[in-house]
């Protein structure tokens, strides 16, 4: 595997969107990966202008590694629609880390901001820190959010996580804000500290998992039973709770499917 | 000797009344007396004959103190200004006509800048929800001829749309609805005894920030699925009561304001409150309906609509349009220092937004287009005082039901005063040469 | 007067009947004329190109209100879906519900210069006409609906006709609409109540009026003030199985009419997207064409015109004043929907719907539409529409074309289906190896629908006199291609010419044109009762007043093209 490393050098006056910093783009350009565009408000730029570049990239996506670092707090869409190879971060990252990402590996040593994994498809997205607001939710409008890959966050996320997620996997370490998996169709995520509320609100199906307080459950969940689980290797008792019981759900086999919501009964 | 001037619209809030009287002198210079407008909108037109309005622009010095400049100094400071920045804010819309709006979207698209309107701190919200899940609505006049349970949700006609219940939701006489406010049910929803909530036939007093619970729990109630003995404050029994309520209606009618809009969930409580309305028309009919605040802002949201593809927060700066909001909207961008100059028409952000985003407008470029004095001119660097639209000048506009009105003149706007329309018509023209377009 | 002459190019035009023969064709200033009447023209070389009259779209939602609602409430159908502005062009964006400016351009694109919009709810004119304002290039004009507008009810319940007719007047010129609209004939108004109208017999709650009734008696109306169009017609039970026999039996009403009036339509009856009409069994799972039985109707009577409505196979954003309609679909498919009801007027709902090719129903739609078309006998009759955005965005236009023409493209299609076998076995298409040629192309998008519209006399052919409306496009008939050489250049036009301008050159957008406005202005007696029920219901059922109502020229119409029609006679 062939890596670039990207130190960022200058920062922008106002943000830098750099859609071009993804394994995708530089194994396919002909040219010098210096000179591929990126853009500050209406003025587009050189990605050569903000970083200095070292290293190559590979023939392929796969084959290709791309090493940022510095502060990259104003550097938006890094990783975006990436299919293949990796990227690491070392630093914090602004808006979009990640979105419509379909395959490869995005870590991040450091917090990201606002819709990172939006529509995500396929691939791993790490953040070593926390996460924004919109972490693995749907675009505007589109009722196909996340659809599939992991997220895993060691830090805490922000609200709004998993909106219309129909599939793959969201992890938080530590807390979440409110609305999480609302109107959800599949997926899962699993929440290792504790949630504020609104989880699970117009949801139609897929889990989510809470080993720590939840401050007000939706009336829409109604109480099922205990059962013993092993939830990203740590085992234990969960309450299952049903719902969004307001919503509409699917019959399989006779049964009503709706989303579960399990939450660890501490002794 | 006066003449008196009929079916006058009234450009003050979204229900957009049209049947105002007002009273002008012979030479219809001044504007005497203004008939069946609310106590606002009659202050509104009574205003515009203030003795000490500016009439010409003026400039902030460095000291402080203001310069009056004329007309041609403004549009030459703005056209500059837009055309330097990397990524302007274009803010406002919300009380202008269309045809200004439409003038505005394209010296957005040359310059690159963001175009928000004052649903970024009011129904914006209403419209992210209406992407996640649509929205089953209908005109006003639906709900005057047809509507029999009426459902007021975080909003106060009485005193924000002054003339609303009498003109279409609760007292007149329409064709279904003979009897008037005794054919219907009023429910209001409300933390707060407001006077909305004083006549209405149930006040459900709900605790401070549990919208999205309630709506939720009246949707288990709709499917006779079991309730927490108490959600958001009230009673499971008054829940199921109100439900069936609803879907014994013929019509039922839900108007929601910035009570739920901008309380805890924003965008998830109107999506709750749609999801009711939908699951409503499995057993009747049912709509649903945002009591817009400017007369205009609707408006605004239809020409960026068709021109753009998005009803607020624009962003054109990459040459197409993109829309999040989160990003492009003016607070994020304020906030974040994301954009380099302001630009506001129509709408006073220094009054609306918080003091962190005024703060952020104050070290900009900046200009405001505004007929009033206002605390956004006053942290702006140019005013540029303009016309009236709806009482010196006319225009489009839409109510909040998307009912397009045009609304007339009545007087003329004291000597040598622009329109928006005229002065954007002359910026544009000055962007075009400095971009050599 | 600028002059130009496309030389040499192979022409096809059903109006002065030359069927791909080398033709020059000459314009000077708005107008088509004798070739020997330009002096000193700019020339165009059309060699070894086919050269045809500019499109004319006989229905397609593309302004007011729902199609706003289609735009704003999806965002995502803007998603990496834009186009920057460059030269003249300004931005554009969207695929399913393109702004307004994209429509403009991809009509423009296409070689088409004349679009109806297809349902203006009279409240929402001015907001119909602000669109149509702002969509570059193409000439437009908007049909107000009346099939379930009070007035109308009221008028037709006691078969006042001339009454009705009055009030079609008046309404055509206060909205400065072009044709008379009617969808789901009380089946809308039903809808005020969360009921429908399913059959032509099925009374309308309250008004005691059939949908039959007001078919009828509106084609009456229609031809009593002898309008430039017809009677133009979404009938009862759309999209259901089984509701073949509810549009047959729609067809029949206009039985025994004459069309009436002075712009030489032969229909007294536009029946639009017959696909979405011509459904056989009781249930999706045993739903069929009957696409046969519909064109043996349509093929033995002669004062029917019919659109087809092709399913594209693509996701796009269904909208329609049928409310009761975009209910039942959300029910089926989950999402979004937004409903907006009209007092006294009308209604609307819209939905995204994906039309996949890997659903059986959705192949079926897709037969459906082509065999339609493919079993006409006089394509002067059956027009190309995808009921845009209903059944697909009007920018598949050049791939239906490779359809109809290439039985080997149709079956690429059938081969690529999931479920082909259950399909061939639900349709007709397998035993059709008809393949259009462009001069029945030029009929179904040109001649025929210009001829329906009543504006053959202004556009939709090449003869001297005409608006300068030509297109040319990139494509040799005469030398060997595959079908997607059609689909290419159809949707590419090489050069554009709308009212004499050349907007498109060396297929780039060079000019915004010179958008026109069509609305129809009918003179009528004067008719006091219509006056006096028109005050009344504005002073006590309309929220706005009666003063308000009508749509001034200057900003909502800057470019007006006035049809006058004088039914006083």
């Amino acid at each position: 595997m062939e890596t670039v490393t990207l130190t960022i050098i200058k920062q922008p006056e106002l943000y830098l969107e750099a859609d071009c910093i993804s394994p995708d783009v530089f194994a396919e350009t002909t040219g010098e990966i210096a000179d591929l565009p990126v853009y500050v408000g209406r003025e587009q730029h050189r990605l050569g202008d903000f970083f200095e570049i070292s290293g190559r990239a590979g023939t392929t996506p796969a084959g290709t590694k791309i090493i940022v670092k510095g502060d990259l707090s104003r550097v938006k869409y890094i990783g975006m629609k990436m299919t293949a190879g990796e990227v690491v971060i070392d630093g914090n990252a602004d808006m979009y880390v990640g979105a419509w990402m379909q395959g490869g590996k995005i870590t991040v040593n450091g917090d990201v901001d606002a819709f990172a994994g939006t529509g995500m498809k396929g691939g791993e997205l790490r953040i070593n820190g926390n996460a924004g607001n919109y972490l693995g939710s749907a675009y505007r409008g589109d009722w196909r959010g996340m659809t599939g890959g992991r997220i895993v966050v060691t830090g805490d996320a922000g609200s709004d996580l998993g909106t219309f997620m129909n599939g793959g996997e969201i992890v938080v370490g530590g807390n979440v804000d409110v609305h999480v998996a609302t109107h959800a169709e599949g997926g899962t995520i699993i929440i290792k500290g504790d949630a504020k509320s609104r989880l699970g609100g117009q949801m139609v199906e897929g889990e989510i998992y809470v080993f720590g307080d939840i401050d007000v459950m939706m009336p829409g969940f109604a109480y099922r039973k205990d059962v013993d689980l092993e939830v990203d290797g740590a085992k234990g008792r969960f309450a299952l709770y049903e719902g969004d019981l307001g919503e509409r759900h699917r019959k399989r086999k006779g049964q009503m499917i709706y989303g579960k919501l399990y939450q660890l009964v501490r002794p | 000797m006066t003449k008196t001037v009929t079916d006058v619209i009234c450009p003050f809030c979204g229900t957009l009344c049209d049947d105002l009287e007002v009273v002008v002198s012979k030479d219809g210079k001044n504007l005497l007396e203004v008939y069946n407008a609310c106590a606002i909108g009659a202050e509104k037109f009574l205003q515009s004959q203030a003795k000490d309005r500016h009439t010409r622009p003026r400039m902030r010095q460095e000291d402080g103190s203001w310069k009056e400049i004329s007309y041609d100094e403004a549009i030459e400071y703005t056209a500059k200004m837009l055309a330097d920045a990397k990524k302007p804010l274009m803010y406002g819309w919300s009380s202008t006509n269309c045809e200004a709006q439409a003038v505005g979207s394209e010296i957005g698209e040359y310059v690159g800048a963001v175009m928000d309107n004052t649903a970024t701190v009011c129904h914006g919200t209403s419209l992210i929800a209406v992407q996640d899940i649509g929205i089953p609505s209908c005109t006003l006049g639906e709900v005057k001829n047809r509507a029999d349970r009426i459902l007021f949700w975080g909003c106060n006609p009485a005193h924000a749309h002054p003339r609303h219940m009498s003109r279409y939701s609760i007292f007149p006489r329409g064709f279904f609805t003979g009897k008037g406010h005794t054919g219907r049910k009023m429910i209001v929803v409300d933390p707060r005894v407001t006077d909305t909530a004083r006549i209405a036939d149930v006040h459900l007093q709900i605790e401070q920030g549990r919208d999205y619970e309630l709506l939720d729990a009246l949707r288990v109630a709709f499917k006779g699925e079991q309730l927490p003995d108490v959600v958001a404050g009230i009673p499971k029994e008054k829940i199921y009561e109100v439900a069936e309520t609803l879907k014994s209606g013929r019509f039922a009618i839900i108007f929601f304001g910035m009570g739920v809009t901008q309380s805890l969930g924003k965008n998830h409580n109107i999506d709750a409150a749609i999801a009711v309305t939908r699951d409503l028309n499995e057993y009747t009919k049912a709509a649903i309906m945002p009591m817009r605040g400017h007369y205009n802002v609707t408006g605004s949201g239809q020409v960026w609509g068709w021109q753009f593809g998005f009803p607020f927060a624009v962003d054109l700066s990459r040459g197409f349009a993109r829309y999040n909001p989160g990003e492009t909207t003016s607070n994020d961008l304020l906030r974040r220092g994301e954009v380099d100059a302001v630009f506001v028409l129509g709408s006073d952000p220094g009054a609306h937004f918080p003091f962190s985003s005024v703060k952020k407008i104050y070290g900009l470029p900046s200009v405001a287009v505004e007929p009033h004095e206002t605390p956004t001119t006053e942290v702006c660097k140019v005013h540029v005082p303009v016309a009236f639209v709806g009482i010196e000048v006319g225009g489009c506009a839409y109510r909040m039901d998307n009912v397009p009105i045009e609304t007339r003149k009545v007087v003329d706007a004291p000597e040598g005063m622009m329109t928006d329309e005229e002065f954007l018509t002359h910026v544009l023209a000055r962007v075009k040469e400095i971009k050599g377009v | 007067m600028t002059e130009y002459l496309i030389k040499n190019g192979f022409v096809f035009d059903p109006v002065l009947g030359i069927r791909g023969d080398v033709t020059d064709i000459a314009i000077k200033g708005d107008k088509i004329v004798e070739t020997d009447a330009v002096k000193n023209p700019r020339v165009i070389d059309a060699t070894g190109k086919t050269v045809m009259a500019g499109g004319v779209d006989v229905h397609a939602h593309v302004a007011g209100p729902k199609v706003n609602i289609g735009r704003n409430f999806r965002p995502e159908d803007k998603l990496f879906n834009t186009r920057p502005g460059r030269g003249v062009e300004r931005m554009q964006g969207g695929f399913s519900v393109p702004t307004t400016i994209r429509t403009g351009y991809n009509y423009a694109r296409m070689g088409y210069t004349t679009v109806m919009e297809a349902a203006m709810p009279p409240l929402y004119a001015r907001h119909t006409h602000e669109e149509m304002r702002d969509t570059p290039i193409i000439d437009q004009g908007a049909f107000p609906v009346f099939g379930n507008n009070w007035f109308v009810l009221e008028y037709l319940k006691n078969n006042e006709i001339d009454n009705a007719a009055a009030y079609i007047a008046w309404l055509l010129r206060a909205t400065k609409g072009y044709a008379v609209k009617v969808v789901n004939p009380g089946g809308t108004e039903a809808w005020g109540w969360g009921l429908n109208c399913e059959n032509v017999h099925d009374p309308v709650p309250y008004f005691d009026i059939t949908p039959a009734q007001i078919v009828r008696g509106l084609i009456e109306a229609n031809e009593y003030l002898g309008l430039p169009h017809s009677m133009h017609i979404h009938a009862n039970n759309l999209g259901n199985p089984g509701n073949y026999t509810t549009t047959l039996d729609t067809f029949k009403l206009s039985e025994g009419v004459k069309p009436r009036g002075r712009f030489g339509r032969d229909q007294v009856m536009h029946h639009t997207h017959v696909q979405f009409h011509s459904y056989g069994g009781d249930s999706w799972g045993n739903m069929d064409s009957k696409a046969d039985k519909i064109m043996d109707y349509v093929n033995s009577h002669d004062n029917i015109t019919i659109d087809m409505g092709q399913v594209t196979l693509d996701e796009t954003t269904t909208m329609t004043a049928d409310g009761p309609f975009e209910h039942h679909l959300t029910e089926l498919n989950h999402l979004k929907w937004a409903n907006a009801d009209v007092e006294l007027e009308t209604a609307a709902g819209v939905v995204p719907y994906v039309y996949s090719p890997n659903i059986k129903v959705c192949a079926i739609q897709w037969c459906i539409g082509l065999e339609l078309a493919l079993l006409a006998k006089d394509p002067m009759r059956v027009f190309m529409t995808t009921d845009h955005p209903n059944a697909g965005p009007f920018i598949r236009y050049p791939r239906i074309m490779k359809w109809l023409m290439s039985q080997e493209a149709r079956e690429q299609q059938l081969d690529a289906f999931k479920h082909k076998d259950k399909v061939i076995d639900a349709t007709h298409i397998a035993g059709i190896d008809r393949e259009l040629d462009l001069y029945e192309i030029a009929q179904m998008t040109r001649a025929g629908s210009a001829k329906a519209l009543g504006i053959s006399d202004i556009c939709g052919g090449l003869a001297p006199g005409l608006t300068a409306d030509v297109a040319v496009f990139d494509f040799n008939p005469n030398e060997p291609y595959v079908p997607d050489d059609i689909e290419k250049a159809f949707g590419d036009a090489e050069h554009l010419f709308k009212t004499g301008v050349h907007v498109i050159n060396g297929h780039e957008i060079v000019s915004n044109g010179n958008k026109r406005t069509l609305w129809v202005n009918a003179r009528v007696h004067e008719n006091p009762q219509v006056v006096r029920d028109v005050k009344e219901k504005f002073l006590r059922y309309y929220t706005v007043t009666l003063n308000n109502y009508e749509v001034h020229g200057h900003h909502y119409v800057p470019n007006p093209y006035v049809i006058e029609v004088d039914a006083t006679q």
